[in-house]
């Protein structure tokens, strides 16, 4: 059977395009964050509360694109998913394991948003270690992605973007990794 | 309302100059040092921005 | 003497000179340390009726004895606790009952010589004292570090507030106490108020423990400190331990042992400590000696102290040894200006006083270095003792 036309199945279209644009934009959010923490980014020009900014509204326009993508895609018919597979991974028959990662994805993306804005009435060390948890967040979000997302008859472009959405993360979390932020020399033994 | 900062938690982000740089300036070691004053009340809003923007929330706003 | 008795440290000499200790009730203790106005001997002169009062007034409080003895300087905390641990102990029980606390705690440095004298004496009497064993970094017998310790076994300085007489060891209220004030605090259980204040200063009474030149002494406070130490062929006196200031000899010729007449002065008292400087020694070295010495002591926690520290250490030790450059005064002026008041403690505070005060009694000498004319003491033998570490 041949795939559906836009005109056709609007909704599919809607839930798949909302789908690619939110994963940009979880990239794009992910690697703002790390840039946020690194002092050799922050010039007068560009401080780094400009980044740490852009971090957070990046990420809360992915939050709104990927509620768009999920309730174009619960609401349409073309394949059944219930709203309760937009919360509980596991509960989809669709592509069961894939849409599941993708439910936890989004349930790591409402706790990592959902403790930000909260995140002056919280504890310091919780907040920063459920923080940490968004690179958990991302390769669910990517696998969610590459397996349910990728196979359009658009041709290679979703697995372009899969391909260098990995390139981008990885070269990111590596310098986060292994490159030294400290602000200027720690404790220097005096002889 | 005063800004203290908590020296232990203090990472030298630097965010807090960025800011609110009429009151808080950072040494040569990027560390930053706050007047020990009542803010003016013009200040408020932009040191509420700043504490909220420390990663390691070492500088507060406290109401004294 | 009251404290430094000639007797030994074991529990049937101690009852047989001071007699057995029957506490009274609560309110009265209270009101005996108030009335006999005892100063804590550690370092703040702070009054310890009232620092007992307002910890006895909180939920749970608990005791903590501190004969850490941090300062290099000092052996007057060793001394008790080798020659009269059971003065210390019955401190504590005094506090105890004072603050109705149920818990107490004594903190000593790792491998003191002192510990297997105080295990002895806590044994004699089936003591119920938690003991704690601290690393022997300046800054870690800091009360709030020595609560750290207890907590979380790390000895670094905590942020405040909470100061530790609010919430300290299990967020109670701690009475931190140094030993020779328990000390104090076992006689004036058992003698009384009005016994304690027939010695000594009016306002700050009693007796006290100096540490001069090494030497650990008895003596009324109050006293003058020529009339404690030779002067002769001394050019300053260190008071007050590292966290103390220099003051010059001609200073020193005027000066009273008290925490008021040291504070008009511009200097402290702080725990007794007195190291006079002979003129055969340059006051430069000694002082970038020690600098470096505080410099490397910090806990590590705050940018101010971590940093400053070591760089006005280094400055320093130009100005002693060379080579010296004028743009390291602009830079070190800067430094003893931009680092105090922003540690979490008061550790950069002290260091900053000490080394200020040396730049301003030994004002010659800073300017004999600066124009490159050396003094030629500084191969006379070490004054400040130092304690070695391992890097």
């Amino acid at each position: 059977m041949a795939a559906p036309t836009l005109d056709q199945a609007p909704l599919w279209y809607l839930s798949r395009s909302s789908g690619l644009v939110s994963f940009v934009l979880i990239t794009l959010t992910l690697c703002l964050g790390i840039a946020s923490t690194q002092r050799a980014l922050a010039s007068p020009r560009w401080p780094r509360f400009a980044t740490q900014g852009l971090h957070r509204n990046v990420s809360l326009l992915a939050l709104a694109l990927l509620v768009v993508h999920i309730v174009s895609t619960v609401s349409d018919s073309y394949v059944s998913i219930s709203w309760w597979a937009a919360v509980v991974p596991g509960v989809s028959h669709y592509r069961g394991l894939w849409v599941a990662l993708g439910t936890l994805a989004f349930d790591l993306v409402l706790v990592l948003i959902g403790t930000s804005l909260v995140r002056l009435r919280m504890n310091a060390t919780a907040w920063r270690w459920i923080h940490y948890t968004a690179y958990a967040a991302w390769p669910l979000a990517w696998l969610h992605f590459l397996k349910t997302g990728t196979d359009a008859a658009h041709g290679r472009f979703g697995l372009w973007i899969a391909i260098l959405s990995a390139a981008l993360v990885g070269a990111a979390v590596s310098a986060r990794t292994t490159l030294r932020d400290d602000p200027a020399p720690v404790r220097s033994v005096v002889r | 309302m005063r800004l203290r900062v908590n020296p232990i938690d203090c990472a030298a982000h630097g965010l807090c100059a960025e800011l609110l740089p009429e009151w808080v300036s950072l040494d040569e070691w990027g560390y930053p040092a706050v007047y020990d004053q009542p803010l003016p009340a013009q200040l408020v809003k932009d040191a509420k921005r700043a504490a909220a923007a420390c990663p390691t929330l070492a500088l507060k706003l406290l109401q004294e | 003497m009251r404290l430094l008795t000639d007797s030994g440290p074991a529990l049937a000499e101690h009852l047989r000179v001071h007699g057995t200790l029957s506490l009274p009730s609560r309110g009265q203790l209270l009101d005996a340390v108030e009335k006999a106005g005892l100063l804590g001997r550690g370092g703040a002169g702070f009054p310890a009726g009232r620092k007992m009062r307002t910890v006895g007034a909180g939920k749970n409080p608990v005791v903590l004895g501190n004969a850490c003895e941090g300062e290099p300087a000092s052996a007057k905390d060793g001394t008790l606790l080798l020659r009269h641990p059971h003065l210390v102990l019955d401190g504590l029980d005094v506090a105890a009952a004072a603050i109705g606390a149920r818990e107490q705690h004594l903190a000593v440095h790792a491998g003191s010589i002192a510990l297997p004298t105080l295990r002895a004496a806590m044994a004699e009497r089936r003591s119920n004292v938690r003991l704690h064993e601290v690393p022997t970094r300046y800054t870690a017998s800091e009360e709030t570090a020595l609560v750290s310790f207890v907590n979380t076994g790390s000895a670094k300085p905590l942020f405040t507030p909470p100061r530790p007489f609010e919430a300290g060891i299990s967020r109670r209220p701690t009475l931190v106490n140094n030993a020779e004030t328990l000390a104090h605090l076992a006689l004036i259980a058992r003698h009384g108020p009005a016994w304690f204040r027939s010695v000594g200063d009016a306002e700050e009474p009693g007796t006290q423990l100096l540490t001069v030149d090494g030497t650990v002494v008895e003596v009324p406070t109050g006293q003058l400190l020529r009339d404690v130490v030779d002067l002769r062929g001394r050019q300053a006196v260190l008071v007050g331990g590292y966290f103390g200031t220099w003051i010059s000899a001609a200073q020193a010729r005027e000066v009273r042992l008290t925490h008021r007449d040291l504070r008009a002065a511009g200097g402290a008292l702080g725990a007794g400590i007195v190291v006079t400087l002979p003129t055969t020694s340059c006051g430069l070295v000694e002082t970038a000696r020690v600098s470096a010495y505080l410099a490397n002591e910090n806990a590590g926690q705050c940018g101010p102290c971590f940093n400053g520290l070591p760089a006005i250490a280094g400055a320093l030790r130009s100005l002693a040894i060379g080579p010296w450059d004028d743009r390291t005064m602009t830079a070190l002026d800067r430094w003893l200006g931009v680092v105090p008041g922003r540690g979490a403690c008061r550790h950069p505070d002290g260091a900053v006083r000490f080394a200020l005060s040396a730049l301003s009694v030994f004002a010659e000498d800073v300017e004999a270095h600066r124009s490159g004319r050396t003094c030629g003491r500084a191969k006379a033998p070490a004054v400040l003792p130092v304690p070695r570490r391992a890097a």
